[in-house]
């Protein structure tokens, strides 16, 4: 299956490069490199690349490319998961997935990968799993290593492998029994100039910090499970019983996880948070153009709207710019033509604005489009499809866990077209 | 210690030099101009004797290793330390090995014996490490050890060593093909094997060494299905494309009937349908049904009935359409686009719409797919149409597959939402969408005529639009468009005449100048003075313009050659001198062509003919169209090319192959298939609840917590496939069950305390009657240790003496039963270790089988039947019980009460119907079978030949004794036989075939429990020694052995002969004579009151079954039974209960 990968920086440098099979010569990521220089973006280098003996696929996160070389045939989503599943891994290791982290780590990267995928067969990719095959470092632990040249590498037999609930390892103590739950639900909306909604939609996750000590037994059910249309689970949510009964039950890992997404039956019209009155116009004679933009609460069920942010790609044709905002401030970067206006709190009584002129380069038309505004925002508290989790249960363990659940809202690519 | 101190020596030496980075710096840069030196320094650490030396050596070897950076040369210094206690440092020359090990093939073999080792390890862990790495090493000559190490490794008793097995196979297979037959064989007998985490891993390994081999699948298949939803990620996904091309050679097409239907009208009813699936799934699945059956009576030659197992594919796989891999989802999407019937493809548009969410990699890769199926099934994706909507951020790469799968869903009733869509991309300023907008709305044109007009309007507008590119890609589409009604649109080329002026595309002007030419005489006077202008600027043209010129010449010189002859000589002569050999020859050839001259040959006379000869409109078709040829999902699908391995999707049989290829020795099938067709034809309890028991020991862990939900299913774990199949999952279910039985095992746990103090603990006089009992009781002893199963049990105790509640009953009886049962088969297989599993077997079942067999038969549907127990064995079987005692009439059994049950209804067995009752006799080839007569009644006008069994599938332990075959049943006779069936003391049903000359049904008899047993003759005082020696068994718990119930006997039945009349009806028993009888005044005071004993023992086992009624004042009374087998006494007591009390 997988052959190799290759770690690339964005400027091309292979600073990691890791084989399950026999060696590739790296000069096979040229064909990558070469696609490279002619995607315009990182985000536009076609994820799998054909060469006369292999087949490169990869993807390209946190400012890195994770390329990954094939020689037989294999599902490309197998691969590219088991790739996202690298990066998670060490974001989960490490705290951030970066280059310097993985240069500062070399060898507790390169031991991961080994116990990741043997001859190119994902072995052991769940978190718990590793983490007792190899611990992740801590300051205490670095120090205490470099003391007594003591290891990461776990003696002991990871027992989650050969169980079945591989996600949990087994004699998990806590003092404080915690469960969170976080419903995070974010819009996808594209509004048209005039502000109706082209196509909006919710889609939702369920975040789950669970500190539970032994092996608890968790069902969780919701007040109005019928909202939820479409869903995925973490590994350790019970299919069937989801199916009959619309509940939750799980075995959590330990941990940070994902329990579930969803997508909010589409039927239910979404309730738009802003709206935004905007108008950038181009006039057609000089080199000269305006750009007002105001953004006001619409339906917010009462709620504060925060955190609001909106991002606009300017036509490359763009010199400068000289805006002035009622509130917040405004960044913008003549390189990216990037501006991006930090809005904050919305109030109501006191819409914020965004007003002034754009100068274009002399001599250049009228651009074509005007640039689409990326809303973000978010909203505590608030689940805005007006889902609520009823109950949370626990079997199999004495003791009384704390519980919480938040709700959030957030913008996911909200687009007003102008 | 001296090279320590020489290290220590050489490290100050070489720091004094100046040169301390290199103690601490590992790979990084620099070090290039003391290369040597640097490697002779982590030799020397690595031949130091401090662990950390060697550590920090190691590690500063792996980290040159990532970087890319050869140190091969420190191989013979690393490989001294593959024996190194310290594990790190091991794991890293591990690393280091199977990196160098094939360049330094002779120095690696230095290790093998130190893997030799690791593969005898008690750790479970390191055995799996060593053959992982051995297996990792690629040297050939090893190649024998590997062989041994993995064959042996394939028999391990921990699954994870299994696994290892199943991962080393390819590796071997790539280093030496030869041995692919010695392989296969340990594919096969890993296939076998039934724990989720081998699974994957071996279908891996049998999918690069030996994916042709598909008859390996067979017997494993439906373990696979069933095994799937528990097996991790990876290995479902390798799994289920396995399982797609298995069940393209296996089954047939679930479609075939409806591709002759007419393709659209199939589209609409399917999008209806789907539709609905957002409301509800029910009402959904059961129009799907309806609609599958209506399309079918549509086509009425040949209905198609899908296969069980083809079924249980589908069903298996679609919860996994919720699963967070997203390889996963695609799998399944895959599978059923592939396998599926039309109606159900449906599903996993949702799920792949939500994919979409995901990072721009799997979008790119699911659009891919998308936009292939979108072309089959349009009705699918045109619910989510807007989700394709395409947004100024996302990548071009995504934004052009979107645009793809919009245009695929294009038709009449959404077109004008597209359109208007794809206005608002045409501005964007990413220039190479918009040309594929363009396209798309091309597309649309053609695909759509109502709105043809409306998409040349608006690209003849965008032809007016100020970038380049644009117009150059409108030209081209709408010369595409135009093609098709040129009458009608000479405006548009007159306009486009006009756009030469301005146009500096070559395409675009090629594309002009083509259109002039070819529709020339739709604007006869624009045409000549294009051509005069092209010719003024012809030697700066790009050669595909030049062409283009050379072809409008000579298409006008031939309708016009009054106004064009010097103009097309003037271009010809110019393209004879041209730089390009191509131009001058075309002019060449065109010249002898159309000009008349002497020499010009026969040709010419046809040239009006070839030059302006009809042209077909050009089909503009997608791209993605007939990828789907490829197996969606792969690789070689997304590159439109195959790619090396990739394994051919057949095309469905003409024929269904042998679907009993599939079945395994241990059955329980054959009944699910027929439940199953009528399950599919009713389809009235939602898909997944049905599903439940059905889908087998894997989804124990889901239905652990929920008995109830269970039981109702109704439909038994006959899919579960063979009792000892189930025993891995045990291990799946043991977890989750723990939990949820250790607490409510708490509770229960006090009561059987309570009622220990009860009821005084017998005096011991202990003999055990099993080993089993042994065991039992010394868990009963230590209960704080016992695990749940144990108290499990005691559950079931408490239950019955304390519970109330029938229902919850007779859970627990199934729940007993059927962990009973699974011991009973567990048992056979010896290898594993015997306590270990007898403790899964408990549990897993308790979990799993609630349900596989029906309660007793309602008398209602009984009816007697002719006595047809042979009178003299009755009487034997009184002289056998003869004592001194007075035999009371009743302990005949009243032979005319034997039920009847129906085997095979006179409809369905087209005239035969064939019923069945347990004879009670002793079936004299084996005691230890339950006679069971049959009797055929041909009803039919022909007669029926050669009636006899095939085909039977049994629990493990269950036996059958065919009765000899029937060679004719003329019309309207009757005939009866005996067959003997050894149940093995459960309930379980036994299926076979009855087959006729013509047909075979498939046919099961279910014993009731009363039917499991044999009478034997004992004494009152024997009995009372026996119930003792039971009760003893148990040690301090009592209870185990003995159920008792009150009962209040109706009116009919409080004499004592209604009593053991029916008594002995409900189960074959005999009585026991007694003295303390109320005829004969009881000489003892104790029991005031009459009691009635029976005893038989089961006919299998042997087991005691002791069974006394003590009937009290106004019909009150008291049944216990004792039995040591206790699943066949709770049974026993509920049935003899209803019998009393009804």
């Amino acid at each position: 299956m997988i052959n190799s990968l290759f770690l690339i920086n964005p400027s091309g440098e292979i600073f990691l490069e890791k084989h399950w099979k026999s060696v590739v010569s790296r000069s096979v990521c040229d064909y990558f490199l070469e696609a490279k220089e002619k995607a315009l973006e990182p985000e536009d280098v076609p994820p799998v690349i054909h060469t006369p003996h292999h087949y490169l696929i990869s993807i390209y996160r946190d400012k890195l490319f994770f390329l990954s070389v094939i020689q037989t045939e294999v599902p490309p989503l197998f691969v590219i998961e088991f790739l996202h599943r690298v990066a998670e891994m060490i974001q989960d290791y490490f705290g951030e997935c970066s280059e310097t982290v993985v240069k500062d780590h070399m060898v507790m990267v390169y031991e991961l990968l080994e116990e990741m995928l043997d001859n190119g067969f994902p072995l052991a990719t769940e978190s718990n799993v590793l983490k007792e095959m190899i611990r992740p470092p801590t300051i205490l632990r670095s120090v205490v290593n470099t003391l007594t040249g003591t290891s990461n590498v776990g003696d002991t037999l990871p027992t989650g492998q050969p169980s079945t609930i591989p996600w949990r390892r087994a004699g998990v103590r806590y003092t404080n029994n915690e469960a969170y739950f976080d419903v995070v639900e974010e819009i996808d909306a594209i509004l048209d100039q005039s502000g109706t909604t082209v196509f909006a939609e919710i889609q939702g996750v369920v975040e789950a910090c669970v500190k539970l000590s032994g092996m608890p037994d968790l069902t969780l059910s919701f007040m109005n499970p019928r909202l939820l249309d479409d869903v995925s689970f973490h590994p350790c949510v019970r299919y069937k019983l989801w199916e009959s009964e619309r509940v939750l039950s799980f075995i959590p890992p330990d941990g940070n996880f994902t329990l579930m997404t969803y997508h909010v039956n589409a039927q239910n019209l979404v309730a738009i948070p802003v709206y935004v009155k905007q108008s950038i116009s181009f006039f057609e004679c000089g080199s000269d153009g305006r750009l007002d933009v105001t953004v006001g609460p619409k339906q917010t069920m009462g709620k504060t709207v925060e955190g609001v942010m909106v991002t606009v790609h300017l036509p490359k044709t763009i010199l400068s710019i000289n805006l002035t905002a009622t509130q917040g401030s405004y960044t913008y970067d003549n390189g990216t033509k990037l501006l991006v206006w930090d809005i904050g709190k919305l109030n109501p009584q006191k819409l914020p604005n965004l007003r002034g002129s754009l100068s274009l380069q002399a001599g250049a038309p009228k651009p074509e489009e005007n640039p689409s505004l990326n809303i973000d925002l978010n909203i505590q508290q608030l689940a805005i499809s007006g889902l609520k989790v009823n109950r949370l249960d626990m079997f199999g363990e004495k003791y009384k866990p704390f519980k919480g659940v938040k709700y959030i809202t957030k913008a996911g690519k909200f687009q007003v077209r102008t | 210690m001296s090279a320590s101190s020489a290290f220590n020596d050489e490290k100050g030496g070489s720091s004094n030099v100046g040169e301390p980075e290199y103690g601490h710096d590992p790979a990084s840069g620099g070090i290039f101009s003391s290369d040597y030196k640097r490697h002779d320094d982590l030799k020397e650490m690595l031949d130091s004797n401090k662990d950390s030396l060697k550590l920090e050596a190691m590690k500063r070897i792996v980290a040159m290793i990532a970087r890319g950076k050869n140190a091969s040369d420190l191989f013979p210094a690393v490989v001294k330390n593959v024996a190194c206690k310290n594990i790190e440092v091991k794991k890293l020359v591990y690393v280091y090995l199977v990196r160098y090990a094939e360049e330094q093939q002779d120095l690696a073999l230095l290790s093998i014996s130190t893997f030799q080792r690791g593969l005898k390890d008690p750790n479970q862990l390191i055995r799996a490490s060593a053959l992982r790495v051995l297996s990792s090493i690629r040297v050939t000559i090893i190649v024998p050890i590997m062989m041994l190490a993995i064959k042996e490794a394939a028999s391990d008793m921990s699954p994870y060593v299994r696994k290892t097995a199943a991962h080393a196979i390819p590796k071997l297979y790539s280093l030496d093909p030869e041995q692919k037959d010695c392989l296969i064989e340990v594919i096969e007998k890993l296939l076998a094997d039934k724990t989720t985490l081998v699974a994957g891993s071996v279908v891996m390994a049998f999918e690069e060494v030996c994916p042709e081999r598909i008859d390996l699948i067979h017997k494993n298949y439906r373990k696979l299905c069933n095994l799937l939803i528990d097996v991790e990620e990876w290995g479902q996904v390798v799994i289920i494309n396995m399982l797609t091309r298995y069940a393209r050679t296996q089954f047939l097409n679930p479609n075939m009937n409806e591709s002759l239907l007419e393709e659209g009208g199939g589209e609409k009813a399917f999008y209806g349908s789907d539709n609905d699936d957002d409301t509800d799934d029910e009402e959904d699945k059961e129009e799907k049904e309806k609609k599958k059956t209506e399309a079918t009576a549509i086509v009425k030659r040949k209905p198609y009935v899908m296969d069980p197992d083809h079924r249980l594919l589908l069903r298996n796989t679609k919860p996994l359409l919720q699963s967070r891999n997203a390889a996963v989802v695609m799998a399944v999407a895959q599978l059923y686009f592939h396998l599926a019937p039309k109606a159900e493809v449906g599903v996993i548009a949702k799920a792949l719409v939500r994919l979409m969410r995901s990072h721009s990699e799997v979008q790119y890769v699911v659009l891919q797919n998308v936009a292939t199926m979108s072309i089959k099934r349009r009705g699918m994706f045109e619910p989510y149409l807007k989700s394709f909507y395409i947004r100024s951020t996302d990548p071009t790469q995504i934004k052009v597959l979107k645009l793809e799968v919009l245009t695929n869903l294009a038709n009449e009733t959404n077109i004008s939402t597209i359109l208007r869509e794809f206005q608002t991309y045409i501005k964007s300023n990413d220039k190479d969408f918009v040309a594929a907008t363009i396209q798309a709305i091309g597309r649309c044109a053609t695909n759509i005529g109502e709105v043809r007009d409306t998409c040349l309007n608006g690209l003849v507008q965008l032809l007016s639009n100020r970038d380049e590119l644009v117009v150059a890609e409108s030209v081209v589409v709408i010369k595409k468009l135009l093609q098709m009604q040129p009458e009608q649109h000479s405006d548009i080329i007159k306009h486009m005449a006009k756009l030469t002026d301005n146009i500096q595309v070559p395409m675009a002007r090629a594309s002009i100048l083509w259109l002039i030419g070819e529709y020339c005489e739709h604007v006869p006077k624009i045409a000549p003075d294009v051509l005069r202008k092209m010719a003024k600027t012809f030697t700066n043209e790009e050669d595909i313009v030049k062409l283009q010129i050379i072809n409008l010449a000579a298409k006008l010189y031939l309708t016009n050659s009054k106004q064009t002859k010097l103009l097309t000589q003037y271009v010809l002569n110019l393209a004879k001198y041209d730089q390009n050999y191509d131009i001058r020859d075309r002019a060449r050839f065109i010249r002898q062509l159309i000009v008349p001259t002497d020499k010009s040959g026969a040709l010419s006379k046809y040239a009006k003919k070839l030059f302006l000869a009809l042209k077909p409109a050009p089909v503009l078709e997608s791209p993605f169209k007939d990828r789907d040829h490829f197996q969606l999902g792969s690789l070689s699908h997304l590159l439109n090319a195959k790619a090396g391995g990739y394994q051919v999707l057949p095309d469905w049989p003409e024929a269904a192959p042998d679907p009993s290829v599939r079945n395994v020795e241990v059955p329980e099938w054959t009944k699910c298939s027929s439940r199953e067709k009528r399950k599919e034809k009713k389809a009235d309890k939602p898909f997944y609840s049905d599903s439940e028991g059905e889908s087998g020991p894997t989804e124990s862990a889901d239905s652990a917590s929920d008995t109830a939900s269970g039981s109702e299913s109704g439909s038994g774990s006959e899919e579960s496939g063979s009792g000892s199949e189930s025993e891995e999952s045990n291990e799946d279910s043991e977890s989750a069950s723990e939990e949820d039985e250790e607490e409510e095992g708490k509770k229960k746990k006090k009561n059987v305390e309570k009622i220990k103090a009860r009821k005084p603990v017998p005096e011991s006089e202990s003999e055990p009657s099993s080993g089993e009992e042994v065991k039992k009781s010394e868990k009963k002893s230590k209960p704080r240790i016992g695990s749940s199963e144990s108290e499990s049990e005691e559950d079931e105790d408490s239950e019955s003496e304390s519970s109330e509640s029938e229902e919850e009953e007779s859970e627990e009886e199934s729940e007993e039963e059927t962990k009973k049962k699974k011991k009973t088969t567990a048992s056979k297989p010896p290898s594993k270790p015997p306590k270990k599993e007898n403790k899964k077997e408990k549990k897993e079942m308790s979990l799993l089988d609630f349900d596989d067999f029906d309660p007793a038969p309602s008398p209602s549907q009984v009816t007697p039947l002719n006595n047809f127990l042979s009178s003299s064995l009755v009487t034997d079987l009184e002289g056998l019980s003869l004592t001194d005692n007075v035999l009371s009439p009743t302990t005949i059994v009243p032979s005319g009460n034997l039920k009847t049950y129906e085997l095979l209804h006179r409809i369905t067995g087209e005239g035969l119907s064939v019923e069945y009752c347990f004879s009670r006799q002793p079936f004299s080839p084996d005691p230890h079978m339950v006679a069971v007569k049959i009797q055929f009644t041909n009803s039919a006008t022909s007669e029926a030949k050669s009636l006899h069994v095939e085909d039977a599938k049994l629990q493990s332990g269950m036996r059958i004794k065919e009765f000899p075959e029937i060679e004719v049943l003329p019309a309207g006779e009757t005939v009866s036989v005996v067959m003997g069936i050894d149940f093995c003391d459960s309930t379980q049903a036994a299926n076979f075939q009855l087959c006729t000359h013509t047909r075979k049904f498939f046919v099961s008899i279910q014993p009731p429990v009363g039917e499991l047993m044999m009478p034997i003759f004992m004494t009152e005082n024997e009995f009372k020694k026996e119930q003792e020696t039971l009760l003893q068994s148990l040690g301090q718990l009592m209870g185990m052995n003995e159920i008792t119930e009150k009962l209040t006997l109706e009116e009919k039945c409080q004499g004592e002969h209604a009593v053991v009349q029916r008594v002995t009806t409900a189960a074959n028993l005999s009585r026991v004579p007694c003295g303390s009888d109320k005829e004969c005044s009881p000489p003892v005071p104790p029991p005031p009151f009459p009691i009635h004993r029976f005893a038989g023992k089961t006919v299998t086992s042997g087991s005691l079954v002791l069974v006394s009624v003590v009937t009290k004042e106004d019909g009150a009374a008291q049944l216990t039974v004792n039995c040591e087998k206790m699943v066949i006494g709770t049974m026993l007591v509920k049935d003899i209960l209803q019998a009393l009390t009804q």
